[in-house]
């Protein structure tokens, strides 16, 4: 493809005269070497969008098609690392050119150099019929993961020849293939793929397991499962971050893909800094051998940050194909929407609702529809779990991105302002969150956990909601007018608030809840409730069941016993069982 | 072509010169334009292509014809001379003189867009700054390196308290102070000269830049004031290892000034009429803040945003708050019943607090009491409201306690006055003094131990 010159430059957005060039295509732009992707064509005139700032770039530089569309670099050295929207990579580039990202530098985004022990699959032979998604060995990526090395999708072939075991960097051969169409092909550690693209897999199934996060309020509450897409709106200064962070230390998915699209670049250090520091409570490794960091933060060019978005994706499902499940969480899907837009303004798109582009469902969609659990081509099984934070203008969830989001997701953790106002952490709202995952998951909790999940969950939701109409009847004519059964209640109500709902990221005891305590605490305040209910029916006054010593332990049971004092939970049933009937005997005795 | 200067002034409106026929020219190129009377003008080139070239106009388009024109592009960015001299010294938004002193000489010049920061640069910033202020060292406190901005209205006393952190802001345990970059955007003559006399009376003045652009001087150089100020913030702070306090005032001037233009160029309009833009705008402004490994020196942001009709959803502070780390919202109401500093607390904010407070930096309970207090005013004003309903004789005992709470929280912890400075510990004290107005069953948020050390509950008495 020959190369054209630059017709126009306007902002982040360029046309240059290149016939015959494809949509989608990588270029090279300008003096300075800047990277652009073509977007659309116009006769001989090709819209480029660039990802990096087209200052000083003047009409007459020279552009060069690269012949390529935008593609991911997949092999081992992903883990750990951090990338931009566009996969440069942020250490290296700190290393050559200090702390300012400069532009026109091109730097691989995995370590060329590096050598990596390889171990050939067993079974395989040479001779043997080979095709795309099939393991050809192994490579321990981190302590924690072992990356399985694929026939890159769409080969087919016979195997001529499998290295053995031993140290390879990502470009030596470690196979040869004699394929059908393209005859001889050469495979190392080291694979591309095109980052819009979804990579393909043998069959899609439903989700089965929930995607443990070791916080209550989703868990407990509204569950999502691995493989599925869940999304977080909320204002600023609500929590989507830092829950964001809690699911990414805590999950028990095998790798946690972290993509800071648009936002704060101290949020990132936070986790550069930390999680190598916190170990996983799985595998008992550093955190950050199970995660990765794509970072384009809000001061960095738009154009790549609606990029971002889709290599994370990409190296998910990369990672799924090996087997592993995945979970990415998007920070936030609203800064790509507002990309997106600010590219279609500037292409002379018709806005349609608030400047977006009439496209922007479709996409979000499409998006989402990467998420899923699936048999790998490989035979093996996977799953790739969506999480994307919303940042509605104003907290007003009737705009176009959470409003859109809110169609195509399963569970829709909805912060609350007033809740974070109050520094109810979570702030995610009983009322206006959803989970259609609830049926999947009891099915697991139940047999992994206990049979009375489902309805001590229920049981305790019903308990907030009617609490919640309770205290409208409260702001408007005092407590008195409420029956005591209807006062224990809005007590008890606010027990699950405070010693349930609430969890602070930043306690070191409650940070992380395993299902097991989870239920614990549950059953307790579920049971305290109900007893409580019955007792009040036998006229022992609500006062009394206040002050009972068993209740204020219960409020500080989350912070006063680790995940391992199941124990000591169970002590404190007894304990609460013992004083409940202490005073049904009282209060009995007293009426004799 | 910097030698050259053409007169194919197609087009003038409203801040934007159209050029055809000039080829070639940079995009984000600087500009020199002269007019018919040969005043100098300052333009840069928004959009380039061989048939057309718009140029923004900063001192505007007002009383430009289209003959006697004259347009030279200098063929390179705008840039700021950097020195220690900056010091000590008053300029306007492209970094010229406005104190009748000489320009700044340097060798050291440098593009006042940046280039952004690499993620892996920053250092996470955990020094705790004490500002002598309750409300925001005891609830929301301010770290070295923090954009932490101020959301206020007309009328509010937004002034005083940014002036009262530059005067009382240290960190402890040190001595060195800050120095201050001040950045005023579309301000009123008097706020200029209020700002200028508190420095001079603290005997300041000489540790501070001041980037100057009152309210009756052309809106579009509020564009890039801001920039030209943080490209002197980031010499001082990364290269003189300064530790820099930058007040940018007042943001929501910036805004509309982009809005202006934005309309004037016919991009597409969002909420209220700014440009799908405004985010990442005011992102590559605010993210300049910050700390970076292996330099000594910081940029800790104060800007002011007033909010329009006091609507913390306005596009300015709300796009504001999504990129900030954190917010001190100034309460109209508290500000009528004459309560300095008006504090709205329960929309405030200071998200970098967790890293810079407890034991190590300001005292071990200092986390905790700041939760329970939030919590404990959420509750103290839910009652407060209901008492308004239904009376306060109708309230149960312990919500009569909030509503006291209430009140001596407003009245001791958040007031005080323009020149107390608190110290951290003080404004601990305090706290726990409120906190023993209530019971220690209902203080969830605090440890035991805390309420054995610091919680004297009197009881019913
Ligand atoms: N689970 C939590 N535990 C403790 N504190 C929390 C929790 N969630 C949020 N917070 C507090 O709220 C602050 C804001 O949270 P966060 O930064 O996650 O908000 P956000 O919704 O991502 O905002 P933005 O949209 O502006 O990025 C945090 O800095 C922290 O102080
Ligand atoms: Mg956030």
């Amino acid at each position: 493809m020959k190369s054209g010159r630059i017709i126009e430059v306007n902002g982040p957005l360029i046309q240059a005269r290149l016939p015959g060039i494809a949509n989608g295509e990588q270029l090279r732009v300008g003096e300075l070497g800047l990277t652009g992707e073509v977007i659309g064509l116009d006769g001989e005139r090709a819209l480029i969008q660039v990802y990096e700032s087209t200052e000083m770039l003047r009409p007459g530089e020279e552009v060069v098609p690269l012949g390529h569309p935008l593609s991911a670099e997949l092999g081992p050295g992903l883990l750990g690392g951090i990338f931009d929207g566009v996969q440069r990579p942020l250490r290296a580039i700190m290393e050559t050119a200090g702390e300012h990202i400069p532009r026109g530098l091109a730097l691989p985004a995995l370590n060329r150099e590096k050598r990596w022990d390889f171990t050939p699959e067993a079974s395989l032979r040479a001779g043997q019929e080979i095709r795309g998604g099939m393991v050809l060995g192994r490579v321990q990526e981190t302590r924690a993961v072992e990356h399985r090395i694929l026939v890159p999708p769409g080969i087919k072939g016979e195997l001529m020849e499998l290295a053995g075991a031993g140290s390879y960097t990502l470009e030596q051969p470690i196979a040869r293939v004699r394929t059908p169409l393209k005859g001889i092909q050469e495979l190392s550690l080291l694979q591309r793929w095109p980052v819009r693209h979804p990579r393909p897999y043998a069959r899609r199934d439903d989700g089965i397991a929930p995607l443990l996060t070791g916080q209550r309020i989703l868990d407990t509450f509204f569950p999502l499962l691995k493989g599925g897409k869940g999304a977080i709106p909320g204002p600023f200064g609500a929590g989507k971050t830092m829950l964001q962070q809690q699911i990414a230390r805590w999950t028990n998915a095998d790798i946690v893909i972290y993509v800071g699209c648009g936002e704060r670049g101290n949020e990132l250090v936070d986790i550069l800094e930390s999680f190598p520091e916190l170990t996983d409570p799985y595998s008992s490794r550093s955190l950050m051998e199970r995660t990765l960091l794509v970072a384009n933060t809000s001061n960095m060019p738009v154009v790549a940050r609606e990029a971002s978005i889709y290599l994370g994706v990409t190296l998910a499902e990369y990672y799924r194909d090996q087997g592993h499940d995945v979970v990415m969480l998007a920070d936030s899907t609203s800064r790509w929407a507002e990309a997106l837009r600010e590219v279609a303004g500037r292409l002379g798109q018709m806005p349609v609702e608030e400047g977006y582009p009439a496209y922007l469902a479709s996409r979000l969609a499409a998006f989402y529809e990467r998420a899923g659990r699936v048999d790998t081509l490989g035979g093996d099984s996977g799953s790739v779990t969506l999480i994307g934070a919303v940042s509605p203008p104003g907290g007003d969830f009737s705009e176009p991105v959470t409003n859109h989001t809110k169609d195509i997701i399963q569970t829709f953790w909805a912060l609350s302002k007033s809740l974070a106002d109050a520094r109810h952490y979570p702030s995610v709202s009983w009322t206006e969150s959803f989970s259609d995952a609830v049926e999947a998951a009891a099915r697991w909790w139940s047999r992994e956990i206990s049979p009375e999940w489902q309805a001590r969950r229920a049981q305790a939701l019903d308990l907030l909601v009617r609490a919640e109409e309770l205290s409208r009847i409260i702001n408007l004519v005092g407590v008195e007018a409420l029956s005591p059964a209807q006062r224990w209640s809005v007590e008890a109500a606010s027990l699950v608030r405070e010693a349930l709902l609430q969890q602070s990221a930043l306690d070191e005891v409650d940070s992380y809840c395993s299902p097991q305590k989870q239920f614990a605490l549950l059953d307790l305040a579920m049971s305290l409730y109900q007893r409580g209910g019955e007792l009040i029916d036998s006229q022992v006054p609500v006062s009394a069941l206040l002050e009972l010593p068993a209740l204020a332990r219960l409020r500080r049971a989350k912070n006063s016993y680790g995940n391992e004092q199941l124990d000591a939970l169970a002590r404190l049933k007894e304990d609460m069982q013992a004083q409940l009937d202490e005073l049904a005997e009282n209060y009995g005795e007293g009426r004799s | 072509m910097k030698e050259k200067e053409y007169r194919y002034a197609s087009a003038a409106r409203t801040g934007l010169l159209f050029l055809e026929g000039v080829p070639g020219v940079a995009f984000g190129d600087r500009v020199v334009i002269r007019d018919r009377h040969g005043r100098k003008r300052n333009g840069q080139v928004i959009l380039s292509s061989g048939e057309l070239v718009m140029v923004q106009v900063l001192e505007g388009t007002d009383d430009l014809n289209l003959d006697d024109t004259w347009v030279r592009f200098l063929d390179q960015p705008f840039e700021l001379p950097l020195s220690p001299d900056l010091l000590g010294r008053v300029f306007n938004g492209i970094g010229e003189p406005r104190d009748e002193r000489p320009p700044i000489i340097s060798r050291l010049r440098r593009n006042v867009n940046g280039e952004p920061v690499n993620p892996v640069a920053r250092a996470y910033p955990r020094e705790f700054i004490q500002t002598g202020i309750s409300a925001i060292d005891g609830l929301n406190s301010l770290v070295r390196g923090q954009k932490l901005p101020i959301f206020s209205g007309s009328g509010l006393p937004h002034n005083r308290l940014v002036a009262q952190i530059v005067r009382q802001s240290r960190l402890l345990g040190e001595e060195s102070r800050f120095v201050v970059v001040f950045a005023a955007m579309g301000l009123s003559y008097s706020d200029a000269r209020f700002f200028r006399e508190d420095f001079e009376n603290n005997g300041v003045l000489g540790n501070v830049a001041m980037f100057i652009n009152l309210a009756d001087d052309p809106p579009i150089e509020r564009l890039i004031l801001p920039r030209t100020a943080l490209t002197a913030a980031e010499y001082l702070a990364f290269d003189l290892d300064l530790h820099v306090l930058v007040v940018l005032t007042d943001m929501t001037y910036y805004a509309e000034a982009l809005r202006e233009v934005a309309t004037a160029k016919g991009d597409v309009p969002t909420r209220k009429g700014y440009p799908g833009y405004l985010y990442s705008d005011m992102a590559e402004i605010y993210e300049r803040a910050g700390r970076v490994h292996k330099r000594h020196g910081s940029i800790t942001m104060v800007p002011v945003v007033s909010m329009p009709s006091d609507d913390i959803t306005h596009p300015i502070p709300d796009l504001t708050g999504y990129i900030t780390e954190g917010q001190i919202v100034l309460s109209r109401e508290l500000d009528n019943q004459n309560l300095y500093p008006p504090v709205n607390i329960p929309p405030s904010l200071s998200r970098l607090m967790k890293d810079g407070i407890g034991k190590d930096d300001t005292r071990e309970d200092h986390p905790r009491v700041a939760s329970q207090l939030y919590a404990a005013y959420a509750r103290a004003l839910e009652v407060r409201n209901l008492a308004s309903i239904i009376g306060r004789d109708e309230l149960p005992d312990l919500d009569r306690r909030y509503l006291d709470f209430a009140d001596q929280f407003e009245q001791r912890f958040l007031a005080q006055g323009p020149d107390e400075d608190r110290s951290v510990i003080q404004t601990l004290n305090i706290a726990w003094e409120l906190l023993s107005l209530l019971p220690g069953e209902v203080l969830s948020r605090v440890s035991e131990a805390d309420l054995a050390r610091y919680h004297h509950w009197e009881g019913n008495k």
